[in-house]
C-alpha cells in the first residue's frame, strides 16, 4: 500500500482549542476520530485533506459515561462522549447493564482491533460507502471518477444509478440506525457555541453531504433517552462474522405499556444514504401485542419500501428480499425477549 | 533403507525450524530490505481492459523532483513467459494492453512519493477497444488460446455398455491466492557489473533464466536469491514484470532499485484460479462402475499465457486417479479474455474438474441408491496401476481416507438424516506429488541438495528450493537430520539463491517434499557413509554397526562406545578431505507417450477424502459450515504438524472458494476488478472457519522420501464439492457452480436458478490413444527415442497474440 499522502496535523488538548483550529482551517480540515476509516481511505487517495485535527487528546470527549440531571433534577440521563472508542462504549457496565442493545451493536463493529482505535462519534459520522466510490485513485481513474468523488471534474453521473440527481452511496454506520431509533440526543460544538439535534435529523439523504454538520462542528456527546420500559434491537447483515460494514440493518425500539406497544420507532441502513425510518412498519405494530401477522406485516411493509442500490456486496435484489426476513427476526426477537 | 521404529526426526510433530524468526517479525522479506542509495520503482498500468496505445507523453513525469528514471516497453525488445510455449509477455507494453493493470511504464525515483508522483504525471492517448469479458464471448470471437481433444479406450462403446447416463453442465468461478505477503522484489547492482534480485518467488530458477532472457545478459552476471515468502499458492510462481523491471532499472541507475506492490496491483498480477465452464457426461453400469466419462472444460484464462496449457491440461488429466473409468475422453480449451491472467492456484486446473466429478458421483449415488461413500469405495483406482491416460499410480490410501472420515464424522447416522436446513456431503481427490516433467525441456535432474560438514560439527545444507510457508525449509533440515543423528534445529540451511544453491525447479506442483526430500536423503546419505568409513576405521568395527544420533556416533552393539559428531567430522575429512555431498532427484519416467502426456505424471499421487456438515438457512440462503473432517493420505508424515497445518490451509482456501471468493470484473466500466482489496474481496475470517479434524493416513509411497507425498495441494480438492453435495443432503437443492453465494441458494430454493448452458465446443482435434490394457507395453515403455516428441503438447500459434514457441510443458 502506498503510504499516507502529506498533511498538517493538529492534536488540541480541550474542545475549544480544538474547534478554534477548525475554525480557522475551514474546509479543508477534516476531524481523525479514530481514523481507522480516513486512514485507509487516505492511503487510497480517496480522501486527501491537507490539515487532520485529532480529537484523541481532547480531554471533554474522553469523559466517563455518566448520568447527568436534567429538567431540574425531576431525570436522569446518560451520556456518552464522542470520543470514546467502540470497545470502551461496548464494555461499559453502565451500557451493558441498561442498554445492553448498544454493546451489542458496537461489538458487531467491524474487528476488535479496529474496535479499539475507533470511536462511538467516529462511527456515527462515518463516511457513506459505495464499491464505486471505496476504491483507490487508479481505480477511480479507470471509471472516470464518480458523484460522490469527481476529483474536481464537472457533471460526474452517479455510477450506480446514473440518472440519480444524488449520490446514492449507503450509510454503514451500525450505530446511526439505533440512535436514530432511540431517539437519542446528539450535541454539536463550535466555535459559535452548541446545539442538539435528533439523530434522525443528523443524516441527509445524500451520499455526498451525508450529514447535517459543518466541518468546523464536532459531535460533542450523545444522550440517552429513558432505559425504562425500553425495548430495543439491532440486527446486521453482511457476508462474515467480523470486518464486514453492514449490507443491511434493522434497528427496532419499541416502548411498552403492559403487553402493548405504545411506540415503535424502526429505522433500516445500508439501503440507502440515511438511515430510513420506516413509518409503514411502526404503524402496524404501534397497540398491538406483537402478534406474529402483525409482525409479518411490519416485515412486508419494510421489504417493500426499502431500495437497495448495487453499492454494496451482494446483490440488491436478495438485500431487499432480506429487508423483510432481517426486521421479521429483529421483532421476534424483541417479542421472545419481552415474554 | 530405513527402519521405522529407528526413526528420531522424522514423523516427529516439531516446530518449523524458522518459526521464531517468521513469529518474531526478526524475518526478512523482500519489501524489508534496504541498502545504500536505494531507489524506488513504482509502475503505471493500464487504466483499460483492452487499448492501444498511440502516443506516451512523460515530459511532466521526468519533472517530478527525485525522478531518477523512466522506462517504458521501448526499452524491452524480447518476451517472456513462463511456459516456452507461452511467451507472449513484455515487461512493459508499448502497443497493446490487454487488461486493466497492465504495466506500461516504470519510474525509479529517491522516494516512493516521488516515483507514485511520477507515475500520476504520465500522459497517455489510448485507442480503447471493445474487450471480451467472458468464455462465451471469445469463444464466438474465436480467441482460443489453446485447445485439447483425448480419448483414451472407446466413450461411445462405454456409453453403449452402461446402464444409467448422466449429463451436467458446472461452473466454477475464478479466484485468487490472497497471499497475506503482497510481492516485492529489489535490484542490486554489484560493482563489477553483476546483478543481484531479491524477491518473493516461488520459482528462482526460472526467475533466473527469464532475467537473462529478457535482459540479454549471461545468466552467471545475475544472481537472484528468493527472499522467504509470506505465503505463495502458485500466485508467485510466474516470473513478473516488475522483476523484470527493477534489475534493468538497477543495470542502467548502477543503484539499487526496489519494488513493493500494493494489493491492488495483486489481485492485476493474479495468476489464479481459472474460471471454468464445465460439462460432464459419464456412463454408469447398475453396480456403479463408470463405464464412459466424457468431460469438456472452457477456461476463461484471462490476457496472457502463464502457465495456462498445463492448465488446460489439467482440467483433463487427474479425473481417472481416484475411481476406475474404463473409457475416458477430454476435450477442452483455454480462451484468451480481456482480464488479468489466470495461472496457478493450488490444486493447479484440478480443483475446478474434481467438483463436477464429486457431485456428479453423489447424483449417480442417489439415483442407484447406494451410499455415496460405498459408491466411491467399490470403484476405487488400485494401488500400483496404470490409469486409462497412462498415469501410473503407486501407494493408494483413499479408500482408507474414506473409512476415516466416513467414522469420524458419524456419516451413517447423519447422511439423509439430519432435519431439514442440516446436511452433510462427502468428496474426494487425488494430487500429483510433483510433475514428472520440468517446465522447459531438459535431462537434468530436478532438484539437487549439497552438504558441507564442518569440522567443528556444523551441518550446512545448500539448495535451491524456497520455503513459501509450507515448511519445506524444516522438512529439508528434518532429512538431513535425521540421516546424520543430529537435531533440526543444529543445521544451518542455505536456500534459494542461484550463486550458492544448486538448482532446485521450484515452490509449485507440490513437488518440494517429494523431490527435495530425495535429493536430501542421497546427499546426507553420502555425508553419513564417509564418516562411518571413518569411524570404523577407528573403532575396528564394520561401518553397518555404526549409528549417529543425538549428535553422536555409536557402536550399535555397544552403547558406551560413542564418539560426538564433530569428532567423527574430524576423523572423516582428514581422511577423504573436506566432507562435502550431493543429492540430486529426477523423476521416474513416466508410461504415456501421446502429444499431451506432459501433464499429469507424477512420481506419486497423494488422496484425500472429506465430509463437510452444513445448516443452510432456507429463509436467507446463507449456509454456516458446522465442521469439516478431511483424511489426507501423506504416505508418510515427516512433521505431522505441519502436514495437519497445511490440511486445514487448504480446508480454510477450499471453503473460501466455496462459498465466497471471486476474481470478478466490471466489463461496463473498463474491465476493472470489482474488489480488488481485502475488505471487499471476501474471504473467511476466523470467525467463519468451522472446527476441522484432521487425519492423516500414512500408506507409503516407494517413491516418496520416507514414503512421503504431498500435502500442500491436494486436501483443497474435496472442499468445493463436499460443501454443494452437504447443501443439497441440508435443503434438496443441487447447485452445480460456486461459490455458493446465498442468492444462488435462494434461487435455486425457489426454483429461480438460471440454468447454465454449455456453447457448442469440440476440439478441433483429438488424440485416440489406446488403453494401456490394449497397447503393447513394452513399446510404451521403452521407447526413448519418441520421449521428447511425446513431451511437447501441441504448440500451434496463439491467436490474437504473438506466436509462441513450441517447447516442453508441465505444471
Amino acid at each position: 500500500m502506498i503510504r499516507l499522502p502529506e498533511f498538517r496535523y493538529y492534536r488540541p488538548k480541550t474542545l475549544k482549542e480544538a474547534v478554534k483550529i477548525l475554525n480557522s482551517e475551514g474546509e479543508k480540515a477534516v476531524i481523525v476520530a479514530g481514523g481507522t476509516d480516513l486512514f485507509p481511505n487516505m492511503k487510497r487517495r480517496i480522501q486527501t485533506p491537507s490539515v487532520l485535527v485529532s480529537l484523541q487528546q481532547v480531554k471533554e470527549l474522553h469523559r466517563k459515561i455518566s448520568y447527568t440531571k436534567i429538567n431540574g433534577d425531576q431525570e436522569k440521563r446518560l451520556v456518552i462522549p464522542s470520543g470514546l472508542t467502540l470497545s470502551e462504549v461496548c464494555e461499559n457496565r453502565l451500557i451493558r447493564e441498561n442498554y445492553p442493545f448498544i454493546s451489542k451493536t458496537t461489538s458487531s463493529i467491524a474487528t476488535p482491533l479496529i474496535r479499539s482505535m475507533g470511536t462511538i462519534g467516529g462511527n456515527l459520522c462515518l463516511d457513506t460507502r459505495c464499491t464505486y466510490y471505496n476504491q483507490s485513485l487508479e481505480w477511480r481513474e479507470s471509471v472516470d471518477f464518480c458523484m460522490k468523488a469527481p476529483e474536481g471534474k464537472l457533471d460526474i453521473p452517479c455510477r450506480v444509478a446514473p440518472g440519480s440527481p444524488r449520490c446514492v452511496a449507503a450509510n454503514s454506520s451500525d450505530t446511526a440506525p439505533l440512535f436514530c431509533a432511540l431517539e437519542a440526543e446528539f450535541h454539536i460544538v463550535s466555535q459559535e457555541g452548541e446545539r442538539t439535534i435528533k439523530p434522525a435529523e443528523f443524516y441527509r439523504e445524500d451520499g455526498e453531504f451525508y450529514l447535517n454538520k459543518k466541518a468546523e462542528e464536532i459531535l460533542s456527546e450523545i444522550t440517552l433517552p429513558s432505559s425504562e420500559n425500553l425495548h430495543a434491537v439491532y440486527l446486521k447483515l453482511r457476508r462474515r462474522g467480523s470486518f464486514d460494514f453492514p449490507v443491511l440493518g434493522a434497528a427496532a425500539v419499541l416502548k411498552m405499556t403492559g403487553q402493548k406497544v405504545k411506540e415503535a420507532k424502526i429505522f433500516l441502513n445500508a439501503v440507502s444514504s440515511a438511515p430510513i425510518e420506516v413509518l409503514e412498519s411502526e404503524k402496524a405494530l404501534i397497540g398491538t401485542e406483537l402478534e406474529e401477522e402483525k409482525i409479518l406485516e411490519a416485515a412486508e411493509s419494510a421489504r417493500q419500501s426499502a431500495k437497495p442500490f448495487d453499492n454494496t456486496d451482494f446483490y440488491p435484489h436478495w438485500r431487499k428480499e432480506m429487508v423483510g426476513v432481517l426486521l421479521k427476526r429483529a421483532l421476534l426477537e424483541l417479542k421472545s425477549r419481552k415474554t | 533403507m530405513f527402519n521405522p521404529a529407528e526413526l528420531n526426526v522424522i514423523g516427529k510433530p516439531i516446530p518449523k525450524v524458522d518459526a521464531l524468526p517468521r513469529c518474531t517479525g526478526k524475518l526478512q522479506y523482500a519489501d524489508d530490505l534496504t541498502f545504500p542509495e536505494m531507489l524506488f520503482c513504482k509502475i503505471y498500468r493500464s487504466p483499460y481492459a483492452h487499448a492501444f496505445i498511440k502516443k506516451i507523453d512523460l515530459s511532466k513525469a521526468k519533472k517530478i523532483p527525485g525522478v531518477v528514471k523512466i522506462l517504458t516497453g521501448e526499452d524491452f525488445s524480447i518476451p517472456f513467459g513462463i511456459l516456452p510455449v507461452s511467451q507472449d509477455e513484455y515487461p512493459l507494453s508499448n502497443k497493446e494492453v490487454r487488461y486493466v493493470g497492465e504495466p506500461i511504464a516504470a519510474f525509479a525515483a529517491l522516494d516512493e512519493e516521488s516515483a507514485y508522483q511520477a507515475a500520476k504525471a504520465i500522459s497517455i492517448e489510448f485507442e480503447i477497444v471493445k474487450p471480451s469479458m467472458s468464455i462465451e464471448e471469445s469463444l464466438k470471437q474465436g480467441m482460443i488460446h489453446k485447445s485439447a481433444g483425448l480419448e483414451f479406450g472407446d466413450i461411445e462403446k462405454g456409453f453403449l455398455e452402461s446402464d444409467d447416463i448422466f449429463e451436467n453442465v458446472y461452473f466454477y468461478e475464478g479466484n485468487t491466492h490472497l497471499a497475506l505477503e503482497e510481492h516485492a522484489a529489489a535490484a542490486v547492482p554489484d560493482p563489477d557489473g553483476k546483478l543481484t534480485l531479491y524477491s518473493s518467488t516461488q520459482v528462482p530458477h526460472y526467475l533466473h533464466r527469464t532475467l537473462a532472457k529478457t535482459l540479454n545478459l549471461p545468466p552467471s552476471r545475475i544472481r537472484v536469491i528468493a527472499s522467504p515468502n509470506g505465503g505463495g499458492f502458485g500466485g508467485k510462481s510466474d516470473v513478473f514484470s516488475h522483476e523484470i523491471v527493477v534489475s534493468k532499472l538497477a543495470l542502467l541507475t548502477g543503484k539499487p532499485v526496489k519494488i513493493s506492490l500494493t494489493r491492488e496491483e495483486i489481485f492485476y498480477l493474479h495468476r489464479g484460479r481459472h474460471p471454468t465452464l464445465m460439462w460432464l457426461k459419464t456412463g454408469v453400469k447398475k453396480d456403479g462402475t463408470i463405464s464412459s466419462m466424457h468431460f469438456k472444460s472452457l477456461l476463461d484464462g484471462g490476457a496472457y499465457g502463464s502457465y495456462g496449457v498445463a492448465s488446460l491440461y489439467y482440467t483433463g488429466a487427474l479425473q481417472t486417479t481416484t475411481y476406475k473409468i474404463e473409457n475416458y475422453k477430454f476435450e477442452g480449451a483455454r480462451l484468451f479474455t480481456h482480464k488479468a491472467p489466470c495461472g496457478p492456484k493450488r490444486g493447479h486446473g484440478t480443483p475446478q474438474p474434481r467438483f463436477a466429478i464429486e457431485i456428479m458421483l453423489d447424483e449417480v449415488a442417489e439415483k442407484l441408491q447406494i451410499d455415496p461413500a460405498e459408491l466411491r469405495k467399490k470403484h476405487l483406482v488400485q494401488s500400483n496401476s496404470i490409469t486409462p491416460n497412462y498415469l501410473k499410480v503407486g501407494s493408494m490410501g483413499l479408500g482408507k481416507c474414506i473409512d476415516k472420515v466416513v467414522e469420524g464424522s458419524g456419516w451413517k447416522d447423519k447422511f439423509r438424516k439430519l432435519p431439514y436446513g442440516k446436511g452433510v456431503g462427502l468428496a474426494c481427490g487425488s494430487y500429483i506429488c510433483g510433475a514428472g516433467l520440468p517446465i522447459y525441456w531438459n535431462p537434468l535432474p530436478h532438484s539437487s541438495v549439497m552438504i558441507k560438514l564442518d569440522r567443528g560439527g556444523g551441518v550446512s545444507v545448500y539448495c535451491g528450493q524456497i520455503d513459501i510457508g509450507q515448511g519445506s525449509n524444516s522438512m529439508l533440515a528434518q532429512v538431513v537430520a535425521e540421516i546424520l543423528g543430529v537435531g533440526p534445529s543444529e543445521i544451518k540451511l542455505c536456500c534459494a539463491d542461484t550463486d550458492l544453491t544448486p538448482v532446485d525447479l521450484g515452490s509449485y506442483s507440490s513437488r518440494v517434499t517429494l523431490m527435495v526430500g530425495n535429493a536430501a536423503i542421497q546427499a546426507a546419505q553420502k555425508a553419513v557413509d564417509l564418516l562411518k568409513k571413518a569411524v570404523s576405521e577407528k573403532w575396528g568395527i564394520s561401518e553397518d554397526k555404526i549409528n549417529f544420533k543425538n549428535g553422536k556416533a555409536f557402536n550399535r552393539e555397544n552403547p558406551d562406545l560413542s564418539l560426538d559428531f564433530s569428532e567423527a567430522v574430524q576423523l572423516a575429512e582428514a581422511k577423504f578431505g573436506a566432507v562435502c555431498t550431493v543429492g540430486s532427484y529426477t523423476p521416474p519416467k513416466s508410461p504415456g507417450e501421446y502429444k499431451g502426456s506432459g501433464v499429469g505424471p507424477s512420481p506419486a499421487y497423494s488422496y484425500s477424502a472429506s465430509v463437510v456438515q452444513v445448516e443452510v438457512d432456507p429463509e436467507t440462503g446463507i449456509i454456516q459450515i458446522e465442521k469439516v473432517w478431511i483424511a489426507h493420505d501423506i504416505g508418510k508424515a515427516i512433521n505431522p504438524l505441519s502436514v495437519i497445518g497445511q490440511v486445514e490451509g487448504s480446508v480454510y482456501m477450499g471453503l473460501g472458494e466455496a462459498l465466497m471468493e471471486e476474481q470478478t470484473f466490471r466489463a461496463r466500466y473498463n474491465g476493472v476488478h470489482k474488489a480488488p482489496g481485502m475488505l471487499d474481496y471476501k474471504s473467511l475470517t476466523s470467525k467463519d472457519m468451522p472446527e476441522v479434524e484432521t487425519y492423516l493416513i500414512e500408506d507409503p509411497d516407494p517413491n516418496g522420501p520416507y514414503g512421503a507425498k504431498e500435502v500442500g495441494q491436494g486436501p483443497l480438492l474435496p472442499i468445493p464439492p463436499a460443501v454443494a453435495n452437504a447443501v443439497y443432503d441440508a435443503i434438496g437443492v443441487r447447485i452445480r457452480e460456486i461459490p455458493l453465494h446465498p442468492e444462488k441458494v435462494l434461487f435455486a430454493l425457489k426454483n429461480k436458478a438460471p440454468k447454465r448452458s454449455f456453447p457448442s465446443f469440440h476440439a478441433p482435434k483429438v488424440i485416440r490413444v489406446p488403453l494401456p490394457s490394449e497397447s503393447p507395453t513394452t513399446s510404451l515403455l521403452s521407447s526413448d527415442l519418441l520421449r521428447s516428441e511425446s513431451l511437447r503438447v501441441d504448440s500451434s500459434p496463439s491467436s490474437g497474440l504473438p506466436p509462441s514457441s513450441s517447447g516442453a510443458v508441465s505444471s
